[in-house]
């Protein structure tokens, strides 16, 4: 009973916050972190009794009974939710602890603590749900929390948008979400995970007839249905291909809620839905390739969005839509423990590598640019220094826990299969851009001539201690969690009976052989291009003008988006309104009105009160009645 | 039962304090008008707990002879789908008062008294066991709604109160002569339950249910007959507004369900394609005209039209969870909707605009309102943890069971919900207010926080806790179902496990008989 406070504590917080914000204001994180390192303390009490082989079950209460539909909030913690629990709370802490220094002054300190001790809740919620329904609450409240602090600077006009944006696009994501739910609930009758796995056997011959309505036949596996409706909803939460375009922008939000909810929790919730489900994606070959596929295309067109863009929050944000590529993959072909360790390891890095962008950045008084920095290892060594951990971790340097968790997940897919060694080589290639991109981060920031604003340049210093711990213990763990063996701890949640995990052997040492080659030639190429030749970049940039650009510009899928579906939407909406709603219908109405009112003013004529009209009226009536009785 | 008269009570007492306001001096009208207000409140609160949840029965049964001759008689009596409408009501009077309290600026008496008579007459609806005494009071609430419309109204009150009448009026008369139909084909009874039992021929059933149609579709309003509505809004004040959207907008979707569905069970199925169409069609349209507006009051009442297509879609499933949905989303679009109008009534009071581009940056000067009005904008696109997300997702789920294809165009609605919400809250909310009207942008006051702190409550407390609403519910609507629709009674109930598509495709062909092709043809064109 006791973990049931693993969530319950950050939601106190956020009630105290909410409530009374306005009086606790500068000391919100006396209410906020204290709840959040208990939670911490207690995943861990829960994480070491799962180890021991138990499955802790924690009914709650009974949300709705209608008919069949009868939904229960409940807790359950198995392997997969403990390793969650810690990520979640672990980075969760530390953000916490990150604010203190970074919203320090802040006018909306205490409302930023309210609102990431809710996102914390939510995010418990969501890992620890029994069910898809309580899955699908919580996957909204998440998104509502990234809304709300995306929108953290409400005054911002590109804040706003960014919010609105990402909700909207998560929002068609979760239509996809819905549906599958409610067809899980249609064709199980139920939406308990413990339900539904041991029926799916029963199901296997089950298929739905997709074009039935319109009198054609379209038979259609009900689990590919169900697989690839749910997946909708991860492709809108983890940011892949095509919806992938609210991340960027989501930067817009102050940098800890970059790195605990736009890159180390919320993102990953569609890659932890996949592998929570895996027993009905592995009923599913035709949903399981297109998982893979959405997943190598996300991690190929991040990587090469990620070469060119200059805010190097939005470096940072592209290489996390590739990562999150690279996690959907492995689960698409099957390898859900190396997607699941992956995204512990880059939980650690990529949180480490936001929460160093956010040091330069309020170092630099809210400079974002790349091509204003410069030269600054020296006067932020911790930053520098952490930093660089983090991007050897993502450039799957050898030793750290990227290199480890890309590793498996690049074996575990070579192994799979002609799909899976085709995805290889796109992995192996995107292994060579993430080198190459994450190491001109470093050199561009940290090397070379400073481009600083020479106001602040002066005064250039380490921020706060607050800010530099919570580096330093994620530096640690960017390297460590590659030696805990999580793939082994995780491998037998998804153990479905079915064959053992994949040989390695020398196609292993092969493949690692490769990544390694490939991540060590990007950070050579990095090196060459930033710092033995600072004009190449320019050079190159013309001499491949329309990649250049187009990778600049994010291959124009926004643009693409805005032409396609949000003016035409604007657009027939006000023309529907304006022609239709008031022109034919309300034009019906008061035509209708009018023909009456018209009706009446001519009978009016008719009565005219003059004895002589009503004389000739009946007089022509006899005449016409007699014509009419004679003819 | 107690032997206490409480629906009498209920619907008495505001008729009494509409009397009293007229007697009242001066300075205490308000306060006499509020008291009422907040007495019936306190008076409906205990049917709550008194209510016996295990029964479908009519419960608190007043019976008295009103006129003996033509057995018509006063009749009253609540069930688990009328208690939660009663109840939202009693709850939302008290706040139209109090956000009336000083934007009325003529006619102050008349005024309360015509919100109190209001009320009378809409509990009276809700609770009428006879078919005359419902008309009573059906056509009772249009005279205090045209006189809040026409006397306090905006700049084009006149022409939006005469729409706003004949329109009803129109659909009204139909009702008239449908009663009368029942009265002589049904055993000379104006006995709603009565009636409800009996068995009319199929092709009477069609007739009269044209005529509930003429009248309850007005009233919800449903496509093609709302336009009536968004002038309705924009004209109308605030706690007209609120009238308007959280209560009178139910008596339609009530009809249905009260009328309709239990004495037309032929004729009602017949006409599911119709009505499944059409409420589509307006989630989808509505949601539409919503995206277009510039006016916060338009933008709601499009919104408006919008979700009660998510009623009658859930009333028409004929199974239970598309049907409790439906009475869910009734009160939830009652407090939400009713929330928005008032969060848009303040800033009229202080901007004297309801355009979206006057209202730009609210929430630096005032993050109270904003944090309201963000509040009921989630809510009102159906943000899980909040009420609206319990009734849409039940009614989705019931519609899932008739249709894959109608449930994924439903939930094209609820897309277009977060785009137009959220775009006007990112318009109204955040930004940076203009200088000009930064001075008169207060916070919300203490009176103000009153008005709205109960809905917030509701909308976190329904939205987590729904059940308890929902076992109140269940025999009322299981006696509807069983009454409608026998064997989809059955499929509500049980989900033929891992046989899954084949109820649908029957229950896609089953209403398409012979009466089909005509209803297509009168429904597009059934206009006064």
């Amino acid at each position: 009973m006791i973990y049931a406070l693993i969530p319950l504590l950050p939601l106190t917080a956020f009630l105290i916050l909410g409530l009374a914000g306005r009086h606790i204001n500068a000391r919100a994180h006396l209410v906020a972190v204290p709840a959040v390192l208990l939670s911490l303390a207690l995943s861990v009490g829960a994480f070491i009794e799962v180890a021991s082989g138990s499955v802790i079950s924690l009914p709650l209460y009974t949300w709705l009974t209608s008919g069949t539909l009868d939904i229960h909030i409940g807790l359950h913690i198995d392997r997969l939710t403990a390793v969650m629990l810690l990520l979640v709370t672990g980075v969760s802490s530390l953000v916490h602890v990150y604010t203190i220094g970074y919203m320090h002054g802040d006018p909306g300190y205490a409302r930023f603590f309210g609102y990431i001790a809710l996102f914390t809740f939510s995010m418990l919620m969501l890992v620890l749900a029994d069910n898809l329904l309580q899955l699908f609450v919580f996957w909204e409240a998440v998104g509502l929390c990234s809304y709300l602090l995306i929108g953290h600077w409400y005054e911002r006009a590109s804040a706003c948008a960014a919010a609105t944006k990402a909700f909207l696009v998560n929002r068609v994501g979760d239509f996809g979400f819905m549906l599958g739910l409610l067809l899980v609930w249609y064709s199980f009758g139920s939406l308990n995970y413990l339900d539904i796995f041991p029926a799916l056997h029963e199901a296997t011959e089950v298929t739905m007839n997709l074009l039935g309505p319109f009198g054609g036949t379209w038979e259609v596996s009900v689990f590919t249905l169900i697989a690839l409706l749910l997946f909708t909803g991860a492709v809108g939460k983890s940011a892949q291909v095509p919806l992938h375009v609210w991340l960027p922008d989501a930067m817009e939000g102050p940098t800890p809620i970059s790195a605990l909810i736009h890159a180390a929790t919320m993102v990953t919730a569609g890659v932890f839905m996949v592998a929570r489900l895996a027993p009905i994606y592995n009923l599913s070959p035709t949903a399981m390739s297109v998982v893979a596929i959405t997943g190598a295309v996300t991690m190929v067109l991040g990587a090469t969005i990620a070469l060119t863009q200059t805010d190097i929050k939005r470096v940072v944000a592209y290489s996390t839509v590739s990562q999150l590529g690279y996690m959907i993959m492995a689960c698409g072909l099957g390898a859900y423990a190396s997607g699941m360790y992956h995204l512990l390891t880059h939980g650690a890095f990529k949180a480490l590598l936001f929460l160093g962008c956010g040091s330069v950045i309020i170092a630099l008084h809210h400079e974002q640019d790349m091509r204003h920095m410069g030269g600054l290892k020296d006067k932020l060594p911790i930053t520098y220094w952490t930093f660089v951990v983090g991007s050897l971790a993502l450039a799957g340097f050898p030793l750290t826990a990227g290199f480890f968790s890309k590793d498996d997940i690049l074996v575990s897919a070579w192994s799979s299969g002609d799909l899976g060694r085709t995805l290889t080589l796109l992995g192996l290639l995107t292994a060579l851009l993430t080198a190459f991109y994450s190491f001109r981060l470093v050199f561009v920031t940290f090397w070379g001539t400073s481009h600083v604003d020479p106001h602040h340049a002066e005064h250039l210093h380490e921020p706060s201690r607050t800010i530099t711990t919570p580096l330093i213990i994620l530096a640690v763990f960017s390297v460590l969690t590659g030696y805990l063996g999580i793939p082994s701890f995780l491998e037998p949640i998804f153990q479905t009976g079915g064959e053992p995990a994949v040989p390695h052997g020398s196609d292993g040492l092969m493949i690692m052989a490769a990544a390694t080659a490939m991540g060590l030639i990007g950070m050579a190429a990095a090196y060459y291009v930033y710092v033995l030749n600072p004009d190449l970049p320019e050079r190159l940039a013309r001499q491949w003008g329309r990649l250049y650009r187009g990778s600049l510009n994010k291959w124009y899928v926004d643009e693409a988006y805005d032409c396609l579906f949000v003016r035409p939407t604007l657009a027939a909406a006000s023309k529907l309104w304006k022609h239709v709603d008031v022109h034919v219908i309300d034009g019906t109405v008061n035509g209708i009105a009018r023909a009456i009112t018209w009706g009446g003013w001519l009978l009016r004529l008719v009565q005219s009160g003059q004895t002589q009209h009503y004389a000739l009226a009946m007089a022509v009536g006899i005449v016409v009645l007699t014509a009419y009785l004679l003819l | 039962m107690t032997g206490f008269p409480w629906l009498t009570v209920l619907v008495v007492l505001p008729l009494a304090g509409a009397i009293a306001v007229f007697a009242a001096n001066e300075r205490s009208i308000k306060v006499t008008a509020l008291a009422v207000a907040v007495a019936n409140l306190l008076i409906s609160l205990p049917l709550w707990w008194l209510f016996d949840a295990s029964s479908g029965e009519m419960q608190f049964v007043e019976s008295a002879r009103w006129i003996p001759s033509l057995s018509i008689n006063y009749r009253l009596g609540l069930d688990g789908i009328s208690l939660p409408l009663v109840l939202m009501t009693t709850v939302l009077m008290p706040l139209c008062i109090l956000i009336s309290w000083h934007s009325i600026e003529i006619r102050m008496r008349s005024f309360m008294a015509m919100l109190l008579i209001m009320e009378s007459a809409m509990i009276g609806v809700f609770t009428a066991l006879d078919f005359v005494l419902f008309y009573v009071f059906w056509e009772a609430m249009l005279i205090p709604m045209y006189l809040l419309i026409g006397i306090w109204g905006g700049p084009n009150r006149l022409y939006a109160a005469i729409k706003f009448l004949l329109y009803t009026l129109a659909g009204s008369v139909l009702l008239l002569v449908a009663i009368l139909v029942l009265y002589f084909q049904g055993g000379q009874t104006f006995d709603i339950l009565q009636l409800s039992q009996g068995t009319y021929s199929h092709s009477l059933q069609f007739w009269l249910f044209l005529a509930f149609f003429a009248a309850f579709a007005v009233k919800v309003p449903m496509f093609p007959f709302h336009t009536w509505l968004p002038d309705a809004h924009v004209e109308a004040p605030t706690a007209g507004s609120v009238i308007l959207a959280s209560v009178l907008l139910k008596m339609g979707t009530y009809g249905f369900l009260r009328f309709s569905l239990p004495m037309l069970p032929d004729a009602s199925q017949a006409f599911t394609p119709v009505m499944v169409v059409l409420s589509i069609v307006a989630i989808i349209y509505g949601a539409y005209m919503a995206l277009a507006q510039s006016d916060l009051k338009k933008l709601i009442a499009y919104s408006s039209v919008s979700h009660m297509g998510f009623v009658t879609l859930g009333l028409f499933m004929f199974n239970i969870q598309g049907i409790e949905g439906a009475v869910m989303q009734m009160v939830n679009h009652g407090i939400t909707t009713g929330g928005l109008f008032l969060c848009v009534g303040m800033i009229y009071e202080r901007t004297h605009s309801r355009q979206i581009a006057d209202n730009t940056g609210l929430t630096k000067p005032m993050p109270r309102y904003a944090t309201f009005l963000v509040i009921f904008s989630l809510s009102s696109l159906g943000l899980p943890g909040t009420n609206s997300f319990v009734g849409e997702f039940m009614i989705l789920a019931g519609a899932f069971l008739w249709s894959k294809i109608a449930t994924a165009f439903a939930l094209l609605g609820i897309i277009l919900a977060a785009a137009y919400l959220l775009w006007m809250v990112q318009r109204v909310a955040f930004g940076v207010p203009d200088p000009h009207i930064l001075p008169k942008l207060r916070d919300v006051n203490l009176r103000e926080m009153i008005t709205v702190v109960p809905l917030v409550v509701l909308i976190f407390v329904i939205g987590i806790f729904p059940n308890p609403i929902l076992t109140r519910m269940h025999p009322s609507v299981e006696k509807v179902i069983a009454r409608v629709f026998p064997p989809a009674a059955e499929h509500a109930s049980v989900i033929p496990r891992m046989t899954p598509f084949t109820p649908s495709v029957e229950r896609i062909t089953a209403p398409t008989g012979p009466m089909f092709s005509q209803e297509t043809k009168t429904a597009s064109e059934g206009r006064p």
